[in-house]
This record gives C-alpha cells, sequence and structure tokens, in this order.
C-alpha cells in the first residue's frame, strides 16, 4: 500500500487563500445595485461567473494540497537558500519610508531614501556612495517622467528649486 | 490597401528622420531591457505608456516595437553570458549557450545568437506582412459570438497550456478578470467590486498591475532568496562566426524561425513550447550531438533563439488582425492602442492603414538596426551586466514608483503597487504564472462586452455559442486545450520518437 500523502500547508494555505478571494468576489457581486436599464445579461452575470470560477479553483487548489501539494517538488523551492530575512526586511523598510515621506517631502527625497535601503538590502555596504547615485537616478527619473513625458510627480521640497 | 503598396507607404513613412529616431531609441531601450536581468518588455513598455498623451500614435508604436523586439536580442546575451534567462523564452539558449561561453565560445555563441534573431525576425515580419491582411478579410466576418468564443480559446490557451499546471494558471486569469472587473460597469453605469471606495469607480490602473507583478514582485522574491556575492561574467572573447560555424547555424536558423512563427499566430502563442521542440529537433539532426550537453553545441543556440523570436513576432499577428494579446508584453500594447481611443482588430488594417503598415515596415528597421546594436555594441552591453546588484534593484524600484506615482499622485496607489507586489511574490513562490493576470485584466472586459452584444442580438439566447458552426468550433477547441495537455504530451513523445528512429 501506498503511504497515505502528507497535506502541504503552505500550499494550503494558498488554497485557503484561493477560496476567500472567491468569498470576497461573491460578496461583492452580490452587492452591486440592480440595472436601471434593461440589459439581456446584467453588471452581476459576470461577475458572479468570476467568483464562482475562484471558488471552484480555490477548491482544486484546496484539494492538491491536502494530497500532498505541488510547490515542495519544484526546483526553484528545493534548491531555494535558506530566506533571508534580512535583506527583505530592509526592502520593506525601504518602501515603507518611500509612502510616508513621498506625501510630505515629495517624490525626490522619499525615492533616494528608499534607493539607499533597497540597496542596502541587496548587500550594499556604502550608503554614501548609494546616497549619491540615488539622488542621480531618482534626479533623472523626475525630469524624465515630469518634463519629457509631462506626467505630473507633484513638486516636493527638491523639486521646486528645479 | 494590398500588400506592395502598404509596405511602400510603411517604409515612406518609418524611414523619416523622426520615426527611425523613435525605432533607435525603442531598439535601444529595449536591448538594455532584455539585457537587464529582472525587467522585460512589458514592465518597460507599462512605464513608457504615458508617452502616448504627447507623442503621435505612429512615434509611440515605433518606439514600443523596437522595446519588444529589442528585449528578445538583449535577452540571448544575458542567458550566454551569465547563465540567466530574463525569460522563458531564452532558457533554452541558455542551457547551451551558457555551456559555450564556459568553453571560451561566447562570441561565436552570441553570433550566432544576434544573427539567427535578425533571420528569424524577418522571416517573422515577412509572415505578418503576408498573413496579417488575409486573417483580416477573414475576421471581418467575424460577430460577437465568434469573438466571444475566440477570447474563451485565447483565456484557455495562455493560462492553461501554457507553464505548470492548467489549475494554477487558470487562478491567475481569474484574479486577472476580477482584477479588470473592478470600476464602473460601462453598459449599466453601476460601479462594481469597489468595496465602496471612490478611488476604484475608475478601476485598477494596468500600468499598476503590470509594474507590481513584473518589478516589485521580482525584487521582493530576489530579495527573499538573496545569496551575499557577485556573479561571474564571462568573457566575450572573438565576435564571429568561422566558416564551420556558418555552416552549421543557417539550418537551425530557419528550422527555428518556421517552427517559432506558427507557435506565435496561433493563440497557443508563447516561446516555451517552440523554443524547446527546436532544441530537440536540432539536437536530434545535428551531426556534433557529442556536443550538446557538454561543451556547448552552437546548433543548440541558433535554433532556439530563431524560434524564440519568430514566435516573438507572430504574437503580433493576432494582435495587430484580430486585437487578442496572447502575452503580457501583447496586452500592455493594447492598452497602448486603448489610450490612443484605437480599437485594434479587423478594421484596423482599414481605418488605421498608414499606422499599422508603418508599424510594419519599422519592424524590418528595427531588425537591421539590432543586428547592428548588438554585433558591434555587444562590449557596452557587458558593461550594463556589470551594474552591481544592489544598484540595479534599488533602481528598478525608482521607476517602478514613479511610473505609478505619475499616474494619479495617490499614496493609495503605491499602496496597491506594494500589496500587489506582495502577492506577486508569493505568486513565484509558489508557481502562479504571471502573464494571465495581465491578458485577463485586458482582455476580460473586451470578452464581457462581446458576451453581452452576443446575448443582446440573439436575444438572450444561450445557443448562439453552440449553433454557429465558427463558434461551436472555437469552443471545441478550448474544450481540447482544457483537457488536452496529456494528448500533447504523447503527441511529444511520439515526435521525439519519429526523429529518432530517422537520425539513427
Amino acid at each position: 500500500m501506498r503511504p497515505e500523502p502528507r497535506a502541504a500547508w503552505p500550499d494550503f494555505a494558498v488554497g485557503l487563500g484561493i477560496l476567500a478571494l472567491g468569498g470576497l468576489a461573491l460578496w461583492q457581486a452580490a452587492a452591486i445595485p440592480p440595472s436601471p436599464v434593461y440589459a439581456q445579461l446584467g453588471p452581476k452575470a459576470v461577475p458572479y461567473l468570476v467568483a464562482a470560477g475562484l471558488l471552484l479553483l480555490g477548491c482544486g487548489l484546496t484539494a492538491s494540497a491536502l494530497r500532498g501539494g505541488w510547490s515542495a517538488a519544484l526546483p526553484e523551492v528545493r534548491e531555494a537558500p535558506p530566506p533571508n530575512r534580512r535583506a527583505f526586511a530592509w526592502l520593506l523598510a525601504g518602501l515603507a519610508v518611500n509612502l510616508l515621506l513621498i506625501d510630505r517631502l515629495g517624490f525626490v527625497v522619499a525615492a533616494t531614501g528608499q534607493f539607499v535601503l533597497v540597496a542596502r538590502a541587496f548587500g550594499s555596504r556604502r550608503p554614501l556612495r548609494d546616497l549619491a547615485i540615488g539622488l542621480a537616478v531618482t534626479l533623472a527619473a523626475y525630469l524624465g517622467f515630469d518634463r519629457v513625458l509631462g506626467v505630473s510627480i507633484g513638486a516636493g521640497i527638491l523639486e521646486g528649486w528645479l | 490597401m494590398d500588400v506592395w503598396t502598404g509596405l511602400a507607404t510603411g517604409f515612406g513613412h518609418a524611414l523619416t528622420l523622426g520615426n527611425l529616431g523613435w525605432a533607435l531609441l525603442g531598439c535601444f531601450l529595449g536591448t538594455a531591457v532584455g539585457v537587464l536581468p529582472g525587467i522585460g518588455p512589458a514592465l518597460t513598455i507599462a512605464l513608457l505608456l504615458p508617452i502616448t498623451f504627447q507623442v503621435p500614435a505612429t512615434g509611440a508604436f515605433i518606439l514600443f516595437c523596437g522595446v519588444f523586439y529589442g528585449a528578445m536580442y538583449g535577452g540571448s546575451t544575458t542567458s550566454i553570458l551569465l547563465n540567466t534567462p530574463g525569460e522563458s523564452g531564452s532558457i533554452i539558449t541558455a542551457l547551451e549557450g551558457a555551456r559555450m561561453a564556459r568553453n571560451g565560445r561566447a562570441g561565436p555563441a552570441l553570433a550566432t545568437a544576434a544573427i539567427g534573431s535578425f533571420v528569424a525576425g524577418t522571416i517573422g515580419t515577412l509572415g505578418i506582412s503576408f498573413l496579417g491582411p488575409l486573417i483580416v478579410e477573414y475576421a471581418l466576418r467575424l460577430g460577437p459570438a465568434e469573438y466571444f468564443c475566440l477570447m474563451v480559446l485565447c483565456f484557455v490557451t495562455v493560462s492553461a497550456v501554457l507553464g505548470g499546471s492548467p489549475l494554477r494558471g487558470l487562478t491567475s486569469l481569474f484574479f486577472g478578470l476580477l482584477l479588470g472587473l473592478v470600476g464602473i460597469d460601462l453598459q449599466t453605469g453601476q460601479p462594481r467590486l469597489t468595496f465602496g471606495i471612490p478611488e476604484l469607480l475608475d478601476g485598477v490602473n494596468v500600468v499598476l498591475v503590470a509594474v507590481a507583478l513584473f518589478a516589485v514582485g521580482e525584487t521582493l522574491y530576489l530579495a527573499w532568496n538573496h545569496v551575499e556575492g557577485r556573479q561571474e561574467i564571462r568573457p566575450v572573447g572573438h565576435l564571429w562566426l568561422s566558416r564551420a560555424d556558418w555552416k552549421r547555424s543557417v539550418g537551425p536558423w530557419l528550422r527555428g524561425a518556421l517552427l517559432g512563427f506558427p507557435f506565435g499566430v496561433m493563440p497557443a502563442g508563447g516561446t516555451e513550447m517552440p523554443t524547446m521542440l527546436s532544441y530537440y529537433a536540432e539536437r536530434k539532426l545535428s551531426k556534433h550531438p557529442e556536443e550538446f550537453g557538454t561543451v556547448g553545441a552552437i546548433e543548440g543556440v541558433a535554433g532556439p533563439e530563431a524560434a524564440n523570436n519568430a514566435a516573438a513576432a507572430g504574437i503580433l499577428v493576432p494582435m495587430l488582425t484580430l486585437g487578442l494579446p496572447t502575452s503580457a508584453t501583447a496586452a500592455i500594447m493594447l492598452s497602448a492602442f486603448q489610450s490612443y481611443g484605437i480599437q485594434p482588430g479587423p478594421m484596423l488594417f482599414t481605418s488605421q492603414a498608414e499606422l499599422v503598415w508603418t508599424l510594419i515596415a519599422s519592424l524590418y528597421v528595427a531588425n537591421v538596426l539590432l543586428v547592428v546594436l548588438n554585433l558591434p555594441l555587444v562590449g557596452l552591453w557587458v558593461r550594463i551586466l556589470r551594474i552591481p546588484t544592489p544598484l540595479l534593484y534599488a533602481g528598478i524600484l525608482v521607476f517602478a514608483t514613479i511610473g505609478t506615482y505619475g499616474i494619479s499622485n495617490s499614496v493609495i496607489d503605491l499602496v496597491l503597487l506594494y500589496g500587489i507586489g506582495l502577492v506577486a511574490m508569493l505568486m513565484r513562490r509558489f508557481d502562479f504564472p504571471t502573464a494571465p493576470v495581465v491578458i485577463g485584466m485586458i482582455l476580460g472586459p473586451m470578452a464581457e462586452q462581446a458576451l453581452r452584444q452576443a446575448l443582446t442580438i440573439s436575444q438572450g439566447d444561450w445557443s448562439v455559442f453552440l449553433t454557429r458552426p465558427l463558434s461551436a468550433t472555437l469552443l471545441l477547441l478550448a474544450l481540447l486545450a482544457l483537457t488536452g495537455p496529456r494528448l500533447w504530451g504523447m503527441l511529444r513523445f511520439l515526435i521525439g520518437h519519429l526523429i529518432g528512429r530517422r537520425t539513427a
């Protein structure tokens, strides 16, 4: 007899996540107000269809996870180095700094801060060099988008000078 | 307009100084992003979309097509010199190319890849020029019911046939369809899936999702798996083909191109299957099978690289003639057409004949430019590979941020960007493909519209999809594609068997 396959918990969580997404879609599809104009196929039909699809796929993924899952067998997962929590934390810090500063100090300052922290995440040990390069890159990006492409990037403390 | 007058008009426009400039810029940018690991043409075109507000459609699309073709050329450089394929189409190139580089034959590998890309790109572009108008003539007769079935077929092939598993591919697709539903329903004006948040009434921006999937998710995933240390870049060496190399390359180039183009044209798109098939075919046909998997065989670079480029050119056929994108890059280009108020589809060849033919002519131009850019200038691209990883990814995130923040200067967009980026990282970890998300998001609303139109015409009778012969055939094909991976496996086994017997 074959041994009972063991459930893969990470994959199980993914399956539940897709089921939750399907539930969310179902709830929002039900919340669509009825159409004021006549249509053969109202605004609710396709959302219900997509919600049903997600629920079905979620069931399939969950079932597959309970039968041993799929991701443990992937070469990329099997040969993956141990998770680098330090790098990941620096990277998230970079994104957070950007979110906090971009409204207050403008794109150039916020993105330069993000640049230094992301470089640190990928192992850079020279914050001053990163600061200089980051400033140059963000300024170039700002000028390219704001002046050449004509996309408004808003005005921060450094952008005002230009 | 017939093909020859079309091409003549097209070249007349494509060879003006301004349009040549756009082509050159596109090829340059495309090669650079192709060379850089971690970013690709879909992301680059998404970031360049604001250009559609500034530049006439012709210039913008010449630029985009330059990026699209250029990225194919650049990708092979990275595969060969770093052994890190940038996209799925160059995985096979890395297989033999990196082995050749390790044995001091990086130069011939790069040269055969570049010239093979030129040969295949030109064959593919010829295919677009002559096949496009034929398909258009036929496509003009399609009604909404057929269109809907065609889109269903496209959904199934891009999500269920390509990639590791139909279950995960379809999940990605439905995630994309869900994102595409967010916002005001165009037909009835009702808000859908907005959670009562007014910012979501306009829908989720495609650029935001593409940048989150292709830049933020990738960077997060790489940080999570980051190992300190540097990658080794192989020296290029002498960059030319010997007479023997030429002899061994020509056959694979032509076979690869003829194999790749049909795969690109069919909505079964994708570059993985044709590159893989070309690789196996060349290994069987080669007079030097002992070089495969050991010192690196030049046929194993020439064939798949040609197949890759021809398939990429083929993808433009359903995009231009039917408005059906079968790759993430094509989907982003489709949204660029929409931002000009142009709907790609059979009408495009008549209503925008000048634009279409200029675009096609500029593809020939781009191919020539790219060979020039890639052979003598390969040293420049190698230097790009020397950008230290920390600065590269920090820079990618700067551009991801500005591209998204520029949409509406709203921090909410950035929160969405990073949130979807985290989802994309999990998708990468659990092997969910990302391209179906973008395709579902862009094609989903179009499919819904076609469905509703078809049902309005038939007065609510669902049987239209089964009683019209073409729509029924398309649905049957979709069903086959969904259940057929097993059949495909058997077919591949048979082909391998037959080729094996012929050479034995």
